[in-house]
């Protein structure tokens, strides 16, 4: 089985929301200070995904990163999980691109990796939260999709898949190569183990450029965009929270339900 | 792009019914057609959805679309997006809206990468531009931290609305409209996928998205054996129990009971948040909630900033003592 699993360094999305400041003057988020970015939580779920199967079945796990400013602590991360390799995307003209032209890109390098069983990606990449670039992949290689996964098995070149449902899940068997996006349900991420941290700091990603990837320029990073985003703007969250007090449980709890029966909540 | 007119929406069938997420793309499909002066129409796909169009016109619908065919029993990327293709080729709207539902978050990605244009995922507002006639498309992103206006200049304006936060009109059944069969032409050889067994929660009691009052538990309940005490009070308030992500990973409560940006959109009238400690991600599940009231040890925790009121406290000490109160007063 070879997979590749691609990984996004996002802002983390767990830093408090207190923490959270946008640039209305760029329409860009300010990447709060002190607080490192993160590969995506969802993705690192996916690279999870392809190391059981590596687990079970043997194979070749590729993890391929876009971006600029990679954090080489940050993007090793899927390295020291037990990944074999790490190609990046890392050049200016890749920077704020939307779902269209980062599926171009990761596309056009799977393309030149070229063999490969299964992608992986995240669900949704935990910043945008728009979950397009799987599916985007999948249309540009023209190879079936499935989203929001929990649980994969192969074998037989085929996939056998549980997806979520609104009400449950649903097993699914697709023919392979198919692309497969991740979601938490599958479980936690493996911590990175000693050896693997060890192998990841001798391990030297390979860094791909446009040209390298045969990618046409005006199909990536910002000149690739197919959506504005005319305004980001943080909603105003009115805080007007009445504390209720006392001087034990029963006084509060007493307290608390003639509020809520007077407000005609209960 | 003048070609394109007119506002479309995906009606989703439930277990044979008009979703009521379909109905509510119909309130706001409304809107948009009315602004932009053009028509409404919806499409219904699946096997056995015929029956379905008289009620997605009095939903608000001039026209429905009916893809009717056995093969399109079950949702399935590989047959609903070649489907909806051709729907829209065929039909050329000027806006297609779809329900972020895990349908939606499936098909309308890949439909947009096949049609060529774009798509904005999960909006909770849109409107008209007055001046340009394009659609401002209003998102959460970055877990819920920030909204972003998003417009593009391809047709048709694909986007995702996220459960509840549009008004369905009220059924009129005078109304009336056209209904329209497209033939899906499918070629069964050609499908990579197959679903080989669905599989549904059980729910007892009422459900989430349902309920009028729902006590949700976090992390900070620290086990399965806590829940049930939220259990009993959701049973004496006839609501339900939800949970943050964490309660769900963790195997305390089944991952359908998850509210939040990933799990379930609610909206009861009283929403109580135990051992929560307001993530945006959770948040963006329950805000909508009209009255949310946290119990929570941390004075500092977000979720206050959510609440109406609050009580700062080991919710082991706060619960049962409320739940006390509450069946005393309920007793009256
Ligand atoms: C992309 C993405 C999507 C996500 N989607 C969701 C989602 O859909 N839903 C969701 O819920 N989360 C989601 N999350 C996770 C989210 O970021 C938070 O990690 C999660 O909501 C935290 O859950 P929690 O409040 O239960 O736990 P914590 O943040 O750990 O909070 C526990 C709280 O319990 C309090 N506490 C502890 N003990 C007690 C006690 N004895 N009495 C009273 N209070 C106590 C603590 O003070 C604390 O405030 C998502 C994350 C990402 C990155």
């Amino acid at each position: 089985m070879n997979m590749i699993v691609c990984c996004k360094q996002v802002i983390d999305p767990e830093a408090p929301p207190a923490s959270f400041k946008v640039d209305s003057s760029t329409n860009k988020v300010v990447p709060p200070p002190g607080v490192p970015p993160v590969i995506s939580p969802f993705d690192e779920q996916a690279i999870e995904a392809a190391l059981r199967i590596k687990d079970a079945k043997g194979g070749k796990v590729t993890a391929l990163s876009l971006g600029t400013k990679l954090l080489r602590d940050v993007v090793k991360k899927p390295l020291s999980m037990g990944a074999d390799e790490l190609v990046l995307l890392e050049d200016d003209a890749f920077a704020d691109g939307d779902s269209w032209s980062t599926a171009y890109a990761l596309a056009m390098a799977i393309k030149k990796i070229g063999d490969y069983d299964i992608i992986f990606c995240g669900r949704q990449a935990a910043d945008w939260d728009t979950g397009q670039v799987g599916s985007g992949i999948a249309e540009i290689l023209g190879i079936p999709s499935l989203t929001l996964a929990k649980k994969i098995e192969v074998g037989d070149g085929k996939a056998r898949v549980e997806r979520l449902t609104a009400d449950g899940y649903e097993v699914v068997e697709v023919n392979l190569p198919a692309l497969i996006t991740v979601t938490n349900e599958l479980g936690e991420a493996r911590y990175p183990t000693i050896k693997g941290i060890m192998a990841a700091k001798r391990k030297e990603p390979v860094v791909w450029k446009p040209a390298d990837i045969g990618a046409d320029t005006a199909k990536i990073g910002t000149a690739g965009r197919r959506t504005k985003v005319i305004k980001l703007f943080q909603p105003v969250i009115e805080s007007k929270c009445e504390i209720i007090g006392g001087d034990n449980p029963e006084d509060v709890a007493a307290k608390l339900v003639l509020k809520l029966r007077e407000a005609k909540i209960i | 792009m003048s070609d394109y007119k007119g506002v479309m929406i995906y009606g989703e069938v439930t277990e044979g019914k008009l979703s009521s997420i379909a109905k509510e793309l119909l309130g706001c499909g409304r809107k948009i057609a009315s602004d932009l002066g053009q028509q409404l129409s919806a499409v219904l796909v699946g096997s056995g959805v015929g029956g379905l169009a008289q009620e997605t016109i009095a939903s608000g619908a001039d026209k429905v679309y009916i893809v009717d065919n056995p093969l399109l029993k079950d949702y399935q990327t590989e047959t609903y997006v070649p489907v909806m293709e051709k729907v829209v080729k065929q039909v050329m709207p000027q806006v297609v809206l779809l329900g972020q539902t895990t349908i939606g978050r499936d098909l309308a990605p890949r439909l947009s990468f096949r049609l060529g244009t774009a798509a904005t995922m999960d909006c909770v507002a849109l409107a008209i531009d007055p001046a340009s006639k394009r659609l401002l498309q209003t998102k959460p992103v970055f877990g819920g931290n920030a909204q972003a206006i998003f417009t593009y200049d391809s047709d048709p304006q694909i986007a995702t609305v996220r459960a509840k936060v549009m008004s369905p009109m009220e059924p009129d059944a005078s109304r009336k409209g056209e209904v329209i069969t497209i033939d899906a032409s499918l070629d069964p050889s050609t499908i990579k996928t197959k679903v080989l067994q669905q599989v549904k929660e059980e729910v007892t009691g009422i459900k989430l998205e349902d309920a009028a009052v729902i006590v949700s538990g976090g992390r900070g309940i620290g086990g399965a054996e806590g829940f049930k005490q939220l259990a009993e009070l959701a049973e004496v308030l006839k609501g339900a129990v939800g949970a943050s992500r964490p309660a769900c990973d963790s195997g305390w409560m089944p991952e359908t009971a998850q509210v939040g940006l990933t799990g379930k959109i609610v909206t009861p009238n009283f929403y109580l948040a135990v051992g929560i400690s307001g993530s945006s991600q959770h948040l963006a599940g329950c805000s909508n909630a009209k009255t949310i009231v946290a119990i929570n040890k941390d004075p500092e925790a977000n979720i206050f900033k959510a609440a109406r009121y609050g009580i700062v406290g080991d919710w082991k000490q706060v619960l049962p003592a409320f739940t006390k109160k509450v069946k005393e007063l309920l007793a009256k």
